[in-house]
């Protein structure tokens, strides 16, 4: 009787490992095939329809806007860039892009003026000296490439906030995006006008305390500390105010458009 | 007899393996954005002695030149990592499973001792519950890792708004070289697990996806009149 009942006990264990078994790797399995499925079903998915963006996997855009935008809930412009004392500054700047300077070889600094588009119609132009006549402010932080290097550079220049405001675009910069692009209209950036207004965001025309050389930007180039390098605009041509996202050179490239700090 | 042991909740299981493709999903779109600026290596006295990354292991990988799609996968992926990693802690918390798994006051002294018994060094292993000492500190060690990359992701991220977080990961540049360092940290982590598990057998292995081991009764009430020192459970070892 005993050893009977030791048997189905000793069954019922051995029927009770093989049915947990059965499930638990049933359903392993089973996760483990839609996971693999979900992972095809992303890498094969789409690109977005070309636009302000391109170049990247659609749902990969979505979520890349989507969760910019979540992070642009702790943007603030009241959130300064670590500064650092001038000697701290690099002597070599390093130049990584030249795209909008050195495909335009009929560039005339002599005859440089930025290109305010005030609205469809009327532009406003303003020389280097008007913009230098301006009080100067000089930044030294860390540069930051989306490459992932970064480097300490010291800049002089332009608030842009007093610039706007010295030029009484005060109606303008009550738009969503300010639009920048090199004379040639090679490279170009859109910019929320928060990072616009930031108050660390410069017109620079200095560079180590001398005039910016051509591959830096000359006459005139963004720095705008809040964003990587690829924001930071050389050699600006023309500027417009919008309220839809201008275009831009990196997102077209499959870059998050905000590419934020 | 066989008998049946819990082993593994739900939730330890579901976590667990939830990580595993999540995490290489980030090492691997993690390696499209270190490409793009790959300055680390090791040297001693300026001989180079490790190169992270050699081209041949770039080209294997297909790694070069895809920056832009390496952001946007580890920008997706970065939330199934965080909330995955929150949800484990938070279940290891509430549950109470957290005592099993902390380092104890003697369990630096008694991992070394497991690891001279893992090397066959030392024929006899500490007494323990689910996990050895060198578990406790390995699989403790492991969660402080993760923290330890989210904290120093979202300091590169956004090292503006998040200025505080950067500057007590020890600044930009050196937030990118600890997040760099932990994930080699997973890299090797995973291949002693590998192995451990690898060893430890089938009826271990299969408690992280069934939940349960299977013991034999009355092996372990013989075992129970030895000397303690001499008891090597039944647990496996991972």
């Amino acid at each position: 009787m005993e050893t009977t009942n030791q048997n189905k006990e000793q069954l019922s264990v051995e029927q009770k490992i093989k049915r947990r078994n059965f499930i638990s790797f049933g359903v392993f399995f089973a996760l483990g095939g839609t996971a693999v499925a979900g992972w095809k079903w992303l890498l094969n998915s789409p690109d977005e329809v070309a636009g302000v963006t391109a170049n990247a996997k659609a749902p990969l855009r979505r979520a890349l806007n989507k969760t910019e935008l979540f992070f642009r809930n702790f943007y603030s412009n009241k959130h300064l860039v670590k500064t650092y004392p001038t000697s701290r500054a690099a002597k070599n700047v390093r130049v990584n892009s030249l795209i909008g300077i050195n495909d335009d070889e009929d560039f005339d600094a002599k005859n440089w003026h930025l290109a305010v588009k005030l609205n469809n119609l009327q532009t406003l132009n303003i020389n280097i000296d008007e913009i230098k006549a301006l009080p100067k402010t000089e930044i030294v932080f860390d540069f930051k490439c989306v490459e992932g290097w970064d480097q300490i550079q010291h800049w002089g220049g332009v608030k842009l906030s007093d610039f706007l405001a010295h030029f009484k675009l005060i109606e303008q910069s009550k738009k969503q995006y300010m639009g920048l692009e090199t004379p040639n209209g090679k490279y170009y950036v859109g910019l929320e006008m928060e990072c616009v207004l930031h108050p660390q965001t410069l017109l620079a025309y200095e560079m180590n305390n001398q005039p910016i050389s051509m591959e830096h930007g000359a006459p005139l180039r963004l720095i705008v500390p809040v964003k990587y390098g690829i924001k930071n605009l050389k050699r600006i041509g023309t500027m417009s105010f919008s309220n839809a996202r201008p275009k831009d050179y990196w997102a077209e490239q499959g870059y998050d458009y905000y590419s934020g700090l | 007899m066989k008998e049946i042991k819990e082993k593994h909740s739900f939730l330890m299981r579901w976590t667990h393996w939830v990580n595993f493709p999540v995490l290489t999903i980030m090492i691997w779109s993690g390696l499209f954005i270190y490409w793009a600026n790959d300055a680390y290596g090791i040297s001693i006295f300026g001989f180079s002695l490790i190169k992270f990354f050699p081209q041949w292991f770039y080209n294997y990988f297909h790694i070069p030149h895809r920056l832009a799609e390496g952001m946007a996968y580890h920008f997706l992926f970065m939330w199934f990592f965080f909330i995955n990693g929150l949800l484990y802690i938070a279940y290891t918390i509430f549950s109470g499973a957290w005592r099993e798994l902390i380092p104890k006051r003697n369990s630096f002294k008694e991992a070394w001792l497991v690891l001279l018994h893992d090397l066959h060094i030392r024929k006899t292993i500490p007494p323990q519950k689910k996990y050895n000492a060198a578990q406790r500190i390995a699989y403790t060690a492991i969660i402080v890792m993760g923290i330890g990359s989210i904290a120093t992701g979202l300091a590169i991220y956004k090292p503006v708004q998040f200025y505080w977080l950067c500057w007590l990961c020890g600044g930009y540049h050196f937030a990118r070289i600890i997040h760099f360092t932990l994930t080699i940290g997973y890299v090797l982590f995973f291949v002693i697990h590998i192995v451990q598990v690898a060893l430890a057998g089938w009826n271990n292995f299969r408690s992280v996806i069934s939940g349960f081991e299977v013991i034999d009764s009355s092996a372990k009430n013989k075992s129970n009149n030895l000397p303690v020192e001499k008891v090597k459970e039944k647990n496996g070892n991972d």
